[in-house]
């Protein structure tokens, strides 16, 4: 029999996004007070795989819907099938990854089955039989208890907030597979393209982040092109600054953040921005560099573990946040600080 | 064409928000269009330029929340409409989503209806999946650039987590903008005039012909988080390199690496 608590799996050809397993996590550790065990669903095409990587992770059930219809993420084809599992199933919790897919498809779901959504979700607990979560509005600057009324309940959960589940590749469970609800023919949306991009290191699944700011852009000991004008000489310098940046980045593994000055004045794409505008992160460690620390900054990194700030300035309000503090000129420190550092871990 | 787009009115991103006696409280910061749905405004600007036609401007809030309105139509929207209903007192999504779409479907044969990404307040950033849902429209989210636009079809570049996803769709679509989509326009000094001279039309529950739809999400408790208590300890030395070996040092010993 299908459990009362799902888990919809992320994946992207393929390849399911970490934050799915730390959702089986969270629904084993809700199944010790409900009952019953963790159904995943796993919808795509040709994976098999991420269902077999669901039981190791310790769901007792996958359910499987393997289809052409299904190989890219739409919210059409994806919404509709997961409400005719529900209706058939009823399940009492669906738990999502807050992903880009994930947050979509929970608020469209909410729709269909006539509940709500309690989104990006911190912490959970088990209140009467219901969930009563934890979730941060207004960028962090506060935190508000929710809870849903309506069944099933829906929720999506932050990536990293929960710890992941030791994987177990002796564990299998219960495969059920399950048809597509819509025809292609059905479906509005086609997809035509991708380009897979430059991203390298997610910024929301991170475990270090290396950041730069208006900073990186500010040394004057770089001589530009005499060709450029001033706005591409200051582009210029400052992707000299972030291939310092980049450098203490890949040796550690991290992902590469920015400032939303940084973005504004196009040193980096958009995508790489923390923030109250840009993602909210909460590493194990970030380090900013040329960032002055902004409150729509800090709201979206303030939850890091360690946070190391290298800036010129001493008054700098980052420095309030920081565990540790550099005063100076981050071309200066950030070359050292790389070459120590991979010493330190062996690279 | 017509074109739509959803605005909110919310608290300024700089303001230092608290929760006092279990209320919410943002002290004398302004009220203020929410930063992501500029962007919106922004696109919704730019197609009705590019292809005629006009845009409205729609935002649920209580009677006298018109700042978002008033900035929209500052920046050139057409026409605004703030929709309010004192029964319409809750902070669900689901129905906020079921009003929105309801006020869509008033405006009548729309083909495009605009979003932001999400609100800097409640940061749920479900709704627009959640109106096209109920306008039965697909929902082309997190949209960072339109190539093609026709009267029947339309053609988006979507940011998502692995790079680009470019989609194609029939009309009438629900599109969220993300912030890659272009720099929003500063209201010009002619707009400002007008919007701030312009009369804006309420429309209640009962001109949307639905009744309130009823919340399932419930708020129990707002709190202030747990202080971050550090102790920052700066790492000075005799050179750069000696202060980087003495952070690496530091960084170490906290076992994050
Ligand atoms: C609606 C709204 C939303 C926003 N959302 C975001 C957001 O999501 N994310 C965000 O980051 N910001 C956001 N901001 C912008 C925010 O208010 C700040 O403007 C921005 O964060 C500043 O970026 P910065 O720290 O890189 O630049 P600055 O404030 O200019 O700071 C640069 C810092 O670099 C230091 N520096 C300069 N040269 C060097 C050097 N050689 N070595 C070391 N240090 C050096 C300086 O001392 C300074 O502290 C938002 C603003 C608004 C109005
Ligand atoms: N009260 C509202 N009135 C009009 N539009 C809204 C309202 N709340 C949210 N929106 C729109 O929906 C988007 C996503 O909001 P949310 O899902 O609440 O984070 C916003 O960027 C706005 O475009």
């Amino acid at each position: 029999m299908t459990n009362k608590i799902w888990v919809y799996i992320d994946q992207f050809e393929g390849q399911a996004l970490p934050s799915s397993w730390e959702g089986i996590g969270v629904g084993l550790s809700l199944a010790e007070t409900l009952g019953g065990g963790v159904t995943a669903l796993v919808f795509g095409q040709g994976v098999e795989g991420v269902a077999r990587q669901a039981f190791h992770y310790g769901a007792g059930e996958v359910l499987l819907a393997d289809d052409a219809t299904l190989a890219d993420y739409r919210s059409e084809p994806y919404t509709a099938l997961i409400a005719k599992l529900a209706a058939g199933r009823v399940p009492e919790i669906i738990l999502f990854p807050t992903t880009t897919r994930g947050r979509e498809l929970a608020g469209m779901s909410a729709v269909d089955l006539n509940s709500g959504v309690l989104v990006d979700v911190i912490a959970l607990e088990v209140q009467d039989g219901r969930v009563l979560a934890t979730r941060p509005i207004y960028a962090g600057k506060l935190l508000a208890k929710v809870q849903c009324s309506a069944k099933p309940q829906i929720v999506t959960l932050r990536g990293r907030a929960f710890a992941k589940p030791e994987a177990d590749e002796s564990r299998a469970g219960v495969l059920t597979k399950v048809e597509a609800a819509m025809a292609e023919a059905d479906i509005t949306v086609k997809v035509v393209d991708y380009t897979t991009s430059e991203v390298g290191v997610s910024l929301t699944d991170a475990a270090v982040i290396v950041s730069g700011g208006r900073g990186v852009s500010n040394n004057p000991k770089l001589e530009p092109p005499a060709d450029l004008s001033d706005g591409e000489k200051e582009v210029w310098r400052a992707r000299k600054g972030f291939e310092l940046v980049g450098g203490l980045a890949e040796a550690l593994g991290a992902a590469v953040g920015a400032s939303r000055a940084a973005v504004d004045a196009g040193y980096v794409p958009y995508s790489h921005q923390v923030g109250q505008t840009g993602k909210v992160v909460s590493p194990d460690l970030y380090v900013a560099c040329g960032i002055s620390g902004a409150i729509q900054h800090l709201a979206g990194m303030r939850t890091s573990k360690v946070i190391v700030a290298i800036n010129k300035d001493p008054d700098a309000p980052v420095f309030k946040l920081a565990r540790f503090g550099v005063v100076g000129d981050l071309f200066d420190i950030l070359p050292h600080l790389t070459v120590a550092l991979r010493e330190r871990l062996g690279k | 064409m017509k074109i739509v787009v959803c605005v909110k009115q919310v608290p300024d991103t700089a303001a230092q928000v608290v929760v006092e006696n279990g209320q919410v409280s943002w002290g004398d910061a302004p009220l203020v269009i929410n930063p992501w749905d500029e962007y919106a405004v922004e696109a919704a600007l730019q197609k009705a330029g590019d292809h005629g036609g006009s845009v409205t401007v729609i935002s649920m809030g209580k009677e006298n929340e018109t700042e978002a309105l008033k900035h929209a139509l500052a920046m050139g929207c057409n026409e605004a409409i703030l929709v309010s209903d004192p029964a319409l007192g809750s902070s669900d999504n689901v129905a906020a989503a079921r009003v929105l779409a309801a006020a869509i479907r008033n405006v009548g044969d729309v083909d495009l209806a605009f979003f932001g990404k999400q609100a800097v307040d409640s940061d749920t950033g479900t709704l627009p999946g959640m109106v096209a849902r109920i306008l039965g429209w697909p929902a082309l989210t997190l949209v960072s650039a339109i190539s093609v636009l026709s009267a029947e079809a339309i053609k988006v570049e979507r940011a998502i987590e692995e790079g680009r996803q470019v989609v194609e769709s029939k009309l009438p679509v629900v599109v969220s903008v993300t912030k890659d989509y272009g720099e929003p326009r500063y209201p010009s000094f002619m707009g400002i005039r007008k919007a701030a001279r312009a009369e804006i039309p309420i429309w209640d529950l009962g001109q949307l012909g639905i009744e309130a739809p009823a919340p399932v999400i419930s708020w129990p408790e707002m709190m202030n988080p747990p202080r971050r208590e550090v102790t920052t300890e700066i790492i000075a030395g005799d050179s750069p390199q000696d202060i980087a070996a003495k952070l690496a040092d530091k960084i170490m010993a906290e076992k994050v690496l």
